[in-house]
């Protein structure tokens, strides 16, 4: 992906900052300058001016009251980078036997420098890992919006099918929040899986509310067609849907 | 499954005498369990949550000159043959070709329900839609244009309350009238893409002289989905038909870049999705009494608390209700005769004994429990909470290889065993069947309730009675780990729709209930009195000692309980009853504290609870799963009873 960069601004302080909002936003909150400043160790008025230049660039949305939020630009970019940095830690881990304490910081400045096709190299090459080393934190899906690398696997030894359309901006259903909408975009699965959904409304373009998700890694309860329908985490994972703002 | 009795007299009859066979068919839980009991006045059990009828109920009515079969068919989506019901229903419909189907629908839900109608009119079958639920749907704001929906279908259309039995004499009607005249066909068109290649198809089907019973429209319509069993089917006589099929279905999923069963899906549902915004007039309403329920029992703590309640709701309603009621009836019967015969003198006296210790037993031990407990238990199926306590509990029943649906025979479990275990066919596959029905031999029955009421609730304390219950659950769920690992395979996700709560109609409940008292009454009662008196006679001669004797190590040893034990659980394996009427008959009394100790009470209860699966379950084990299965359940059941009975005894002598 091409990244626009700016004055005093390079491509790995910018890849730094976002990866940063991603993996504090994570669980949905808005981000606070204080914990940028604490977690990439910067002033916190130095965060504030980057911030401001991000958002100018359109990779967040900043305000001083609020926080930081990434935009859809800001979260490719970072999920991009967080994949990579994951990625080259199960490389140095698993493969160069290097320390588990160490593998972060060799990982932090390896991945700014290491091309898209590199990392789908490495990707196959670890055979589509599902966890990085030193936090088991997922490693984030690479652009074929693949969840796990069970997934990947499947998909390409033809046990999965697909029906709909990938675009832009895609979210799992078990990413959105309770009360988000979306539409279907496309759904991936087994045959009979596929034939189910499809019977039961979700079909691509259809457009759905999450109405209720429930704890513990629990089902999620969408309205889809004005009947109320409850899919299992496994199953709504499968499900991407282009998220209305 | 695809060819019953009824069908061949049909066509015998149907010159002569005036007969007729109507179909319902439907998505699940619209209503047609309760049309069906309407129009035939029949008992069928109904319940709030999808897929309760799995085989298709039968019954009859009388109209007019006609005698009318109805046969309930189970609650499908659709014809896509994703299960055994959507096979059946569809082989019902297509190959023995009732006079008439109604298509039940769920008022409120028209969208969805209208994607099943599409199939079942390109099916070509003489139809009639019976728009059910028109009250909740009018609650959620919707007016139906009957008279634009009739127009846009091309059949005939009625608005029923099925449970207030609104509408049953006009859908009778109507449906006699689309039996018996040739009914008008309005084609469902699908996209002009897609249309000319279901067209081509259909004259290929045509011209091959397939001998088909399906229509030929359908048939293509259905070679284009890519479905198995059709495919199959015409691959056997027609190689050339499959050939241009999949010629046709490549063009099309090429041309829209999409797999040609996502295409038909698709379109389908944008015609059911036109013809209701046609039929239907959205308003504004506020939130309905259903919705605030459905905030409360799927919010993320108070849903917890709700599930947790529903059972224990249950179970202490019933020991209330039951113990007053039992003290009731005993205190009416003390003043016909002493209630504690003994066992001494003659044969005569002894049979006689034993005959009325049966029928105490029976009119206080057991009747006063099962009658609240299946009344509370119908109230809970019928409103609709059983949904929303299996999406709660999800995640928890993923630990143990299932997914959340396979609460709700679990539930039922609590009930009986055996139409638990037949509602199994709930889950998508066999190993999940496998799971939920071994779990299920360990939900303590209505039975093994009034076994464990009947010795630890009475005498020790209803607190005693529920701690045994939670110690079930967590040996469930213990058991079903184990079992998980042990029969390989993967679990499949839950997709259920969460239907509205209703308010339970109390005609249904107190049918019901009544139903299923009746099966205890007539069937298990005369069994019994005559046990009882058999046991005591027994007891006397000293014919049952041999066989306790043998048991004694493990009775007495390892268990710690008294060595007569040993003759009531073999008598329990018949029924779960007979350990404490088997006990009411030894010793002579009902006053069951006066012969074991507390721990006795509760190693008992505890054993009983879990030790075998009774014969009829035993039965429907074997006939669902096979012998293998049956036996393994069996001895997995005997194994853990003894183990945590042994260990429950050990531990329970420390405290008490």
């Amino acid at each position: 992906m091409y990244l626009k960069i700016g004055a005093n601004m390079t491509r790995k302080s910018v890849e730094d900052y976002l990866k940063a909002v991603y993996e504090l936003s994570r669980n949905g909150n808005t981000v606070s300058t204080t914990e940028i400043s604490r977690i990439l160790k910067v002033a916190p008025a130095s965060v504030t001016e980057m911030l401001k230049k991000l958002a100018e660039k359109n990779y967040v949305e900043y305000s001083s009251y609020h926080g930081t939020t990434l935009t859809d630009n800001g979260r490719r970019i970072a999920e991009k980078v967080a994949r990579k940095h994951r990625l080259l830690e199960r490389f140095l881990h698993d493969v160069l036997k290097i320390d588990n304490v160490k593998v972060h910081g060799q990982a932090c400045e390896m991945e700014h420098s290491l091309s898209d096709d590199a990392e789908e190299s490495l990707c196959r090459f670890l055979r589509h890992p599902d966890q990085c080393p030193d936090d088991g934190k997922a490693i984030p899906p690479c652009d074929l919006q693949i969840r796990s690398c069970e997934e990947c696997i499947m998909l390409h030894s033809k046990g999965l099918e697909e029906v709909g359309k990938h675009t832009q901006n895609l979210v799992a259903l078990d990413d959105l929040k309770e009360g988000q909408s979306g539409k279907i975009s496309f759904i991936r699965g087994g045959h009979n899986l596929l034939q189910r959904l499809l019977d039961m409304g979700l079909t691509p373009g259809t457009k759905i509310v999450v109405v209720k998700i429930a704890p513990l890694e629990g089902p999620v309860e969408l309205l889809v067609r004005g009947s109320k329908l409850a899919l299992g985490r496994g199953i709504a994972s499968k499900v991407f849907v282009d998220v209305e703002h | 499954m695809s060819c019953h009795p009824s069908s061949n007299s049909k066509i015998v009859n149907r010159k002569n005498s005036k007969h007729l066979t109507i179909a319902l068919a439907g998505n699940a839980n619209v209503g047609k369990s309760v049309l069906f009991n309407q129009l035939t006045g029949s008992n069928q059990i109904i319940g709030n949550w999808p897929g309760k009828t799995v085989d298709r109920a039968e019954g009859t009515l009388r109209f007019e000159d006609y005698d009318i079969s109805v046969i309930d068919l189970p609650g499908i989506y659709s014809f896509s043959t994703f299960s055994l019901e959507e096979l059946v229903s569809r082989d019902y419909i297509a190959l023995e070709k009732p006079d008439v189907v109604i298509n039940v629908l769920d008022a409120s839900v028209l969208e969805r329900n209208l994607f099943f109608t599409i199939q079942l009119i390109e099916m070509e079958v003489p139809l009639v839609v019976c728009l059910n639920q028109v009250d909740v749907a009018k609650k959620k704001g919707m007016i139906i244009n009957k008279d634009k929906l009739e127009e846009e279908l091309g059949v005939p259309v009625v608005l029923t309350v099925a449970t207030r039995g609104e509408g049953i004499y006009e859908l009778v009607k109507t449906a006699v009238e689309a039996a018996t005249r040739k009914p008008q066909r309005k084609e469902m068109k699908y996209s002009s893409d897609v249309e000319a290649r279901i067209a081509e198809l259909a004259r290929l089907v045509e011209t091959e002289k397939l001998e088909l019973k399906y229509p030929s429209r359908w048939v293509a319509i259905k070679l284009l989905e890519g479905d198995q069993e059709i495919t199959k089917t015409v691959a056997a006589k027609s190689k050339k038909v499959i050939g241009v099929s999949e010629i046709l279905s490549q063009e099309l999923s090429s041309s829209c870049q999409e797999p040609c069963f996502s295409i038909i899906a698709s379109e389908r549902y944008s015609l059911a999705s036109m013809i209701a915004s046609l039929a239907l007039r959205q308003n504004e309403v506020k939130s309905t009494f259903s919705e605030k329920l459905d905030w409360v029992t799927t919010h993320k703590v108070l849903g917890y608390f709700t599930s947790a309640g529903v059972i224990v709701g249950l179970l202490l309603w019933t020991f209330i209700v039951g113990n007053f009621l039992s003290g009731l009836i005993s205190n009416a019967l003390s003043f016909i005769a002493p209630l504690d015969p003994k066992v001494s003198g003659s044969i005569i006296s002894i049979l006689w004994n034993g005959v009325f210790g049966g029928f105490v037993a029976g009119v206080t031990l057991v009747i006063p429990f099962v009658i609240p407990f299946y009344f509370l238990l119908a109230m809970i199926e019928d409103s609709g909470i059983l949904t929303r306590v299996a999406f709660m509990m999800d995640s928890v029943m993923h630990k143990i290889g299932l997914h959340g649906k396979a609460l709700i025979p679990l539930i039922l479990g609590y009930g009986c065993n055996v139409p638990a275990i037949h509602s199994c066919k709930i889950m998508e596959t066999r190993r999940e069947r496998l799971l939920a029905a071994f779990a299920i031999t360990f939900a303590p029955c209505a039975a093994r309730t009034i076994v464990i009421f009947g010795l630890v609730g009475v005498f020790l304390g209803v607190q005693w009675a529920l701690a045994l219950y939670a110690v079930d659950l967590l040996i469930i769920f213990m058991l079903g780990r184990i079992a998980m690992k042990a029969v390989p395979g993967k679990s499949t996700g839950l997709i259920m729709e969460m239907h509205s709560f209703k308010i339970p109609s109390l005609s249904v409940v107190g049918k019901q209930t009544w139903t299923r008292t009746k099966s205890i009454i007539y069937m298990v009662f005369p069994i019994y009195i005559v046990g009882s008196a058999l046991v005591q006679v027994l007891y006397a001669f000293n014919v049952l000692t041999p066989i306790s004797d043998a048991l004694a190590p493990l009775t007495v040893w390892w268990l710690g309980l008294p060595v007569v034990t040993g003759i009531l659980l073999i008598l329990g394996v018949v029924r779960k009853e007979f350990i404490i009427l088997g006990a009411v008959a030894i010793f002579g009394s009902t006053n069951l504290g006066l012969f074991f100790t507390p721990v006795q009470l509760i190693t008992l209860a505890l054993v009983a609870m879990l030790y075998i699966p009774c014969l009829s379950t035993f039965v429907i084990l074997a006939k669902e799963f096979g012998w293998k299965a049956a036996v393994t359940i069996s001895l997995a059941n005997i194994l853990s009873a003894i183990l945590i009975g042994g260990l429950a005894f050990r531990l329970l002598t420390l405290f008490i």
